[in-house]
């Protein structure tokens, strides 16, 4: 076995796990673009995501319609959270962290009191092995890698093609003046956390079939999102998808060299760099998205 | 039992007294115990209990003044036998406290769940037979999280707050290695049912146990030698990288490698992982066996992983039962597994091993013939582990009847320790549904039969058991040279 066995499928898993960590990140970096704040319980909409589509999956029987409700109704608590909480204590950045760490664990506990401890497989809506001739590949994956970057596509064209967009951006340079010219800012606010939700719950629909919708699947996702975003640059779409292939990358060819102990040491080692030579991060400004 | 219960103590005493010089009592707990069981189960206050086992050699009567009880000793050399006329009745006693130390939370939480139905299964049967010497089991469940600092604080909850006169331990091993220690240092004895090395290997202290599931290193020894002339000499092995997975490096490469087998690569795999194909690169193109043992909730994407990366040019594949508990072999991407090989300590499914004390434990916890929930057959248990609770629960009961065990002071704790050391055997029976089991009060440890299973038409069929006596290693641990 040659050389060409491990970079290929390091690439391949690199680029795999890069897209939908972006399409994760994509949502913490939305939200905080735009709104100011962290929301620490991002990745437990990553998990809600996964275990609504088990539910849709395994009573209802389509995929497809999984990776539509899903979204939705996590978007939809995302909104009820948003007017409930959020807006209560005024968006106040401090506040946020310790309401949204609140909200993590409560939604771990509701689902571990109904959806029980256990890991439960959906089985992928279509699935064939991609033989490489040295070893095989999941098509699904390969597959999860298309419909991230479709989505991400759509959020690009969403926000630099849209009036919506338009009002996305405008509150993020300044939400004052933006307020001024008469855009709806407390609407704007609310539509994005939704989105950033939705758009979370979206990655992990398309992740169940491989990884299987589990209670604290939400954990690693929202680690893996605030290194791509910090890496990136908070709010910036560009910025996360290149940090998204950074990472993934790294991830994926240094795990198969080496191991993925040291994959993730030159992550956090990343984090740590940007953060010191470039706080923004590669890509963000703080003015643009 | 009431007023008056004869003691192990007591019994061998009584022996040393009237039977012949020499008679060798040094046994543990009696056989037919089944029969006692399900003897005692219709008991109510104020009625007689009989219970007869036969009996061979010179026999003891002893009745204690004040209490309906007559006991009879029968011994002969590597035998103790206990007939019992007693009456239960009196006031209700107070409850016997056993803390329960489980992974209802976090990477152990499948496991967990299964453990607690196990357990209060085995306590509703004791409380519905009389309790544990006339006392009802009062279960406290304390979650750790599966987190080894959880376990300690878990520890030390039911100890110092709940005042548990035992405890009834976790199951994964780095758990139990930060929670056994606390245990010893309170002085409050442990059950482990975890089937790591950890309390055999001398590691822990005098107040840890694990008579209730055989450890990795016996398991590894009883089974080696079949991987080796079976699969191959070639062999790979992927682990977790964490306690219990360097139990299997260390062990089976040991065995293997004195069998002629080279182990070619190692490779160690964090518990956490969530993705795993890029470590098959790592497998050698000239493996011939890739032995496996995976745990936590990614095991099945593991398993899938390696069906896609390998496909038909997989090498032989041996993988231990844990990278499929709770795990239904249907699931879609399982198909690859078909005609490769597992370790299972209980086989899932009855068919494997269908005994009438298998077919009773199983109908009690509430497990199908295909090892699931009966009433959710895609609740597939982790059967081949959580047995451990049962079996340990009856052996907790055995070892304070016999020694008397009351209050929770140091003179019954070191009666109820070094009697439960002085335990030789378990008999396979509706208490040993597992089987047989050989106890060596030394390393605190038993060792039992091992089953290696082949994946046929999505389950598991049965090819090999092994003897009691393929997985017993020399060791010199001697936990009893420990002062109490």
């Amino acid at each position: 076995m040659g050389i060409e066995v491990p970079i290929t499928l390091g690439i391949l898993d690199g680029v795999v796990v890069a897209m939908v960590a972006a399409l994760t990140a994509l949502g913490l970096s939305l939200v905080f673009g735009i709104m100011r704040i962290v929301n620490v319980s991002h990745g437990e909409f990553y998990m809600l995501g996964a275990i609504i589509a088990w539910f849709v999956v395994t009573y209802l029987g389509s995929f497809l319609l999984a990776l539509v409700l899903a979204p939705l109704a996590v978007g939809g608590l995302a909104t009820a959270v948003e007017r409930t909480i959020l807006k209560k204590i005024r968006y106040d950045p401090e506040s946020t962290i310790v309401a949204t760490i609140g909200l993590l664990y409560a939604i771990q506990q509701v689902v571990l009191a109904t959806f029980g401890p256990y890991a439960r497989e959906v089985s992928p809506p279509f699935y064939f092995r991609v033989d490489l001739g040295f070893f095989g590949y999941s098509g699904y994956k390969v597959g999860v890698a298309v419909i991230s970057a479709i989505l991400i596509a759509a959020v690009y064209l969403l926000i630099y093609k849209t009036r919506l967009g338009l009002f996305m951006r405008a509150t993020q340079q300044d939400t004052e003046i933006a307020q001024a010219f008469g855009v709806p800012v407390r609407k704007v606010y609310t539509v994005s956390f939704a989105l950033g939700a939705a758009l979370a719950a979206a990655a992990g629909v398309l992740i169940v079939p491989i990884q299987q919708a589990y209670y604290l699947m939400g954990l690693d996702a929202l680690l893996l999102s605030f290194i791509i975003v910090i890496v990136g640059g908070l709010g910036s779409i560009k910025g996360t998808l290149v940090a998204a292939l950074i990472v993934g990358l790294l991830d994926g060819v240094v795990s198969v060299f080496f191991s993925p102990t040291l994959s993730r040491i030159l992550s956090s080692l990343l984090v740590a760099g940007v953060i010191l030579v470039r706080p923004r991060g590669l890509f963000g400004s703080g003015k643009t998205m | 039992m009431s007023i008056g219960k004869i003691s192990r103590r007591d019994a061998i005493k009584a022996i040393t007294r009237s039977a012949a010089a020499g008679v060798a009592v040094g046994v543990g707990v009696v056989g037919g115990v089944g029969g006692y069981l399900v003897g005692s189960s219709s008991a109510r206050p104020g009625q007689t209990v009989t219970v007869t086992q036969t009996a061979a050699g010179a026999t003891v009567t002893q009745t204690i003044p004040g209490a309906t009880v007559t006991q009879t000793v029968t011994a002969a050399p590597s035998t103790v036998t206990v007939t019992r006329t007693e009456t239960v009745g009196g006031p209700a006693k107070e409850p016997i406290k056993i803390g329960f130390e489980v992974h209802r939370t976090g990477i152990g939480a499948v496991y967990g769940a299964w453990y607690e139905r196990t357990t209060r299964a085995a306590v509703a049967l004791i409380n519905e037979m009389g309790g544990i010497d006339g006392r009802p089991i009062e279960l406290i469940a304390e979650d750790d999280g599966t987190d080894p600092q959880r376990g300690v604080q878990a520890v030390e909850k039911l100890v110092l707050e709940h005042k548990v006169d035992f405890i009834l331990g976790a199951l994964f091993s780095n758990v139990v290695l930060a929670a056994a220690p606390r245990a010893g240092e309170l002085k409050k004895p442990y059950f482990a049912v975890s089937e790591g090395y950890h309390v055999p290997s001398g590691q822990l202290n005098r107040y840890s146990f694990q008579p209730g599931i055989t450890d990795v290193r016996s398991q590894l020894t009883a089974i080696a030698g079949w991987v080796v002339n079976n699969l191959g000499k070639k062999i790979t092995m992927i682990y977790p990288d964490y306690a219990f997975g360097y139990d299997h490096r260390d062990w089976f490469g040991k065995a293997a490698t004195e069998l002629g087998a080279t182990i070619i690569e190692r490779i160690p795999i964090p518990p956490t992982e969530t993705s795993f194909t890029k470590y098959f690169p790592r497998v050698p193109a000239d493996t011939e066996v890739l032995y496996h043992v995976m745990v936590g909730p990614a095991v099945l994407t593991f398993v899938k992983e390696m069906g896609e990366y390998f496909g038909s040019r997989r090498p032989e594949i041996f993988g231990f039962v844990d990278s499929l508990e709770g795990v239904p072999l249907n699931s879609p991407g399982l198909e690859f597994l078909e005609g490769t090989y597992f370790w299972e300590a209980f086989p899932r499914y009855l068919d494997g091993y269908d005994t009438p004390y298998h077919r009773y434990y199983r109908n009690k916890v509430g497990v199908d013939e295909n090892g699931a929930d009966v009433n959710d057959p895609k609740n597939v248990s982790t059967y081949s582990h959580m047995f451990s609770c049962w079996e340990t629960l009856f052996i907790l009961k055995e070892a304070v009847e016999q020694s008397g065990y009351r209050r929770q002071t140091p003179d019954d704790y070191r009666a109820f320790i070094t009697t439960l050391e002085n335990f030789e055997w378990f008999n396979e029976g509706n208490q040993h549904p597992q089987g047989a089991k050989k106890f060596d009060g030394r390393l605190h440890q038993c060792f039992g039969q091992q089953f290696i299973s082949k994946v046929e038409n999505s389950k598991f069929r049965v090819v090999h058991r092994t003897r009691i006596e393929d997985s017993v290693y020399e060791s010199d641990v001697d936990y009893t040279k420990q002062p109490l």
